[in-house]
């Protein structure tokens, strides 16, 4: 059991990070739309993730009752030292899922709609900024249990050049991922075409964003080439990563939709499954070369296997609603309702 | 403000919030799914009206409720990591399945809200009946996880270690009956209060006036059966508190010497440094009675609790006689509407029956944060009954005033959001969900 609620945990992060990335992307894509072309960026994306909105957040939820249930050092290690990242990345979930539901169930539409949008867009940036910087953290060995002052403690856990590469990569990587799935979703062919232009620019983006975070790592001497190259998988990974992101510019340019979305999310796969083989069963790497494992640092047996079930049991009744549910809404039809 | 006070009371705001948006989100699909079924089966366009306006309002409200939640799943530990480190692995049974509810709630609401005219129109109801069904498992799971807080079951404790550990038996601790349906029949009446009452205004106006006779009918009679029950799981969990909890129980009648048999005490200010209560009216053996089914039986004091294990006595005093009281004017405000709906149905338009509804809209809310407050506060000095002390659990990280202060203010914004967001869905009934251009069936009495 103890393999099924680590597999759970790698898969509702890894889970959020394509479908709940691909939400926070199309807010990010919506902050950076000419003003005259948000109304129709904001329908499209409206009509594609509306339905499958709150769906996507509960991977957060699973992955968090994970950690607390079976990882509960782990939980609390990150939730002391990680606490001003973790408040600030929560705030804009906050601000985020209220503000897009707001502006769609709002029963008048006035100014107010300018209101929920600023709030949106700008939470969908700050959130997986900090969501980076808090995936960047775990692994950077910066956290800190034997700190004395303040900084060393809550600040500079979090705070320094890598994490802050990883958190603009992975905004880029979000906006990516969006631009992708929308070109799908868009209703007329000018639209398309406008996504299939924002997808390119992202991918340069979140490309020279990559180039960044080594470039950070090793000012910072995070030993992030030897994390990747140093192993057979994490290089199999980057360079399937590289061949998929060829194939990709080739179908984007030959009109295809539903073949680049499964490929930006294989090349996020390919990304944590870089950096992640390394790592792995090690989820927090500590200052001074301690780490706490996913196999030493778990709950007693009892509960790994109670939750083993739950997990087993929930998925039995969640993938086949879920599947259903992104089948349906896939269409491109019109909504006769909203 | 030093930390621990600060800790505190973000948790006591972050819950305090998260309880009205649940309730609301856990209650109204089933409001929905009524008003939706009668559409089906009657065809009358105001129903399925109805039906869209309150499909808003559960939007509105599951978004709330879902991202304080996300909340406070995150504020377990930022606030208290010592607690969920230890605590975690034993109560995250109910958590971890409240999380397949929360999902599969999500995604039915996804099904119903973009549902309509895509689906077969049974199919589409079903899954808002399944957005309340779930809705009602995660709220029963989550109060199982507190009540274990209450009643720490499923390991045992040996020498400041938490050894073998069955999270069945946790989950199944010896509050959670008591305490999820109290709960559950809480939120019931104070939502159906709060809803129809809201109806109840747009009556007195006079506007909609058979949209609203219907949205009132489905929601007053949700909260008055609800109200009717609740003393009765009051009863239960007053029975249960004194089993388990007597220190609670203790605080909550500012019993400070223990009696025998045990005076009911009510109203009164309790006086904590000369251990008594001043103005309050005693009713002789009620309390014996009330906490053990037998009029003579002893009533365990604060007397007999460690004075650095006793719970404060003031809160949770006045916080329980304002929820019983509460209660009880919702539960004869209730037989009023039974009475006329059985005999006086000329009531049913009379003001005055309607003006009582509009009254009682915040006061289930009330009632319910009285609730929490009694359970909560009766509860410390501990974080687990008799095994953590709250103290020890707080997070080591300083300033946590300022968090106090910023999620305050997201609340009241978040709230203010809210109601906002309401008034206006309610101000564009006639232009949205009314329409007179559409054909109404004849208005039933």
């Amino acid at each position: 059991m103890h393999y099924v609620v680590v597999a759970y945990l790698c898969l509702a992060l890894l889970l959020y990070l394509v479908l709940g990335g691909a939400d926070f992307g199309a807010g990010i894509i919506e902050l950076f739309t000419p003003h005259r072309h948000r109304r129709v960026a904001r329908q499209t994306m409206y009509q594609a993730i509306g339905p499958i909105w709150e769906a996507n957040h509960m991977w957060l939820i699973i992955a968090v009752v994970i950690l607390f249930v079976a990882f509960p050092r782990i939980y609390s290690v990150m939730s002391v030292s990680l606490h001003i990242p973790l408040v600030i990345m929560l705030l804009g979930i906050i601000a985020r899922g209220t503000a897009f539901v707001f502006r769609s169930y709002d029963a008048v539409k006035d100014n107010m709609q300018g209101v929920y949008s600023r709030i949106f867009t700008y939470s969908s940036f700050v959130t997986p900024l900090f969501l980076g910087i808090i995936a960047a953290s775990v692994l950077s060995g910066t956290i800190n249990l034997q700190a004395t002052t303040f900084l060393d403690a809550y600040v500079f856990s979090w705070l320094h050049w890598f994490s802050v590469a990883v958190g603009f990569f992975t905004v880029a990587l979000c906006g990516y991922l969006a631009s992708v799935y929308l070109i799908g979703e868009a209703t007329d062919e000018i639209n398309r075409q406008r996504y299939i232009a924002k997808t390119m620019r992202l991918n340069i983006i979140a490309v020279a964003c990559g180039a960044l975070v080594f470039a950070a790592a090793h000012f910072q001497g995070v030993p992030l080439l030897n994390w990747i190259f140093g192993n057979a998988v994490g290089v199999t990974a980057v360079v399937l990563a590289t061949l998929s992101l060829g194939l990709q510019w080739y179908l984007l340019l030959h009109g295809h939709d539903i073949i680049p979305r499964l490929l930006a999310g294989f090349q996020a796969t390919m990304i944590l499954l870089a950096i992640g083989y390394k790592h792995f069963p090690d989820f927090i790497i500590l200052r001074g070369g301690g780490t706490l494992s996913l196999f030493t640092q778990n709950a007693p047996k009892s509960t790994m296997h109670a939750l083993g079930l739950a997990l087993l049991l929930g998925s039995v009744l969640i993938l086949p609603a879920l599947g259903y549910l992104y089948y349906s809404f896939q269409k491109k039809e019109e909504f006769a309702e909203h | 403000m030093d930390d621990f006070f600060a800790a505190r009371s973000q948790m006591a705001l972050s819950l305090g919030f998260h309880i009205i948006y649940a309730c609301i989100g856990m209650v109204m699909p089933f409001f929905m799914a009524v008003s939706h079924f009668r559409w089906l089966r009657t065809h009358d366009v105001v129903y399925q009206n109805l039906t869209k306006a309150w499909s808003k309002g559960v939007a509105i409200f599951f978004a709330t409720g879902a991202v304080s939640g996300t909340m406070l799943s995150f504020e377990l530990g930022l606030l208290w990591p010592q607690f969920m480190e230890h605590a975690g692995p034993i109560f995250g049974m109910p958590f971890s399945l409240e999380g397949t509810a929360f999902f599969i709630e999500a995604i039915a609401l996804g099904f119903f809200l973009y549902g309509w005219n895509r689906f077969n129109p049974w199919f589409h109801w079903f899954t808002g009946v399944v957005v309340g069904i779930s809705g009602l498992a995660s709220g029963i799971l989550v109060v199982a996880a507190n009540s274990w807080m209450n009643s720490p079951a499923g390991f045992d404790y040996v020498n400041g270690q938490y050894l073998n550990i069955d999270p069945m038996a946790a989950m199944f601790n010896r509050a959670w009956l008591s305490q999820s349906i109290h709960m559950t029949i809480a939120a019931f009446a104070a939502t159906g209060f709060a809803v129809a009452g809201v109806h109840a205004l747009m009556l007195l106006r006079g506007k909609n006036v058979v949209f609203h006779q219907r949205a009132f009918a489905i929601a007053a009679a949700f909260g008055a059966v609800a109200a009717i029950l609740q003393p009765l799981s009051g009863d239960f969990s007053a029975k249960d508190v004194a089993k388990r909890q007597p220190a609670k129980l203790a605080a909550m009648e500012a019993l400070f010497q223990t009696e025998k048999p045990a005076a009911l005490v009510l109203g009164g200010v309790p006086d904590e440094k000369n251990q008594r209560v001043d103005y309050a009216i005693k009713v002789p053996g009620m309390l014996s009675f009330l906490a053990h089914g037998n009029f003579q039986q002893e009533v365990q004091g604060l007397d007999r609790i460690p004075r650095a294990d006793r719970p404060p006595v003031l809160v949770p005093h006045f916080a329980f006689q304002i929820m019983v009281g509460l209660g009880t004017f919702l539960m004869a405000v209730s037989a009023l509407y039974f009475f006329a709906l059985w005999r006086k149905k000329a009531w049913l338009r009379s003001k005055w029956l309607l003006r009582l509804f509009v009254a009682a809209i915040p006061l289930g809310f009330i009632a319910v944060e009285a609730g929490w407050t009694v359970t909560e506060v009766g509860r410390q000095p501990w974080i687990i009954y008799g095994v953590m002390r709250t103290r020890d659990a707080v997070t080591p990280m300083p300033g946590i005033q300022y968090s106090f202060y910023v999620f305050t203010a997201v609340y009241l914004v978040l709230s203010f959001l809210v109601i906002f967001l309401l008034s206006r869905q309610i101000q564009m009934v006639p232009k949205l969900y009314d329409r007179p251009d559409r054909p109404l069936q004849p208005v039933l009495a």
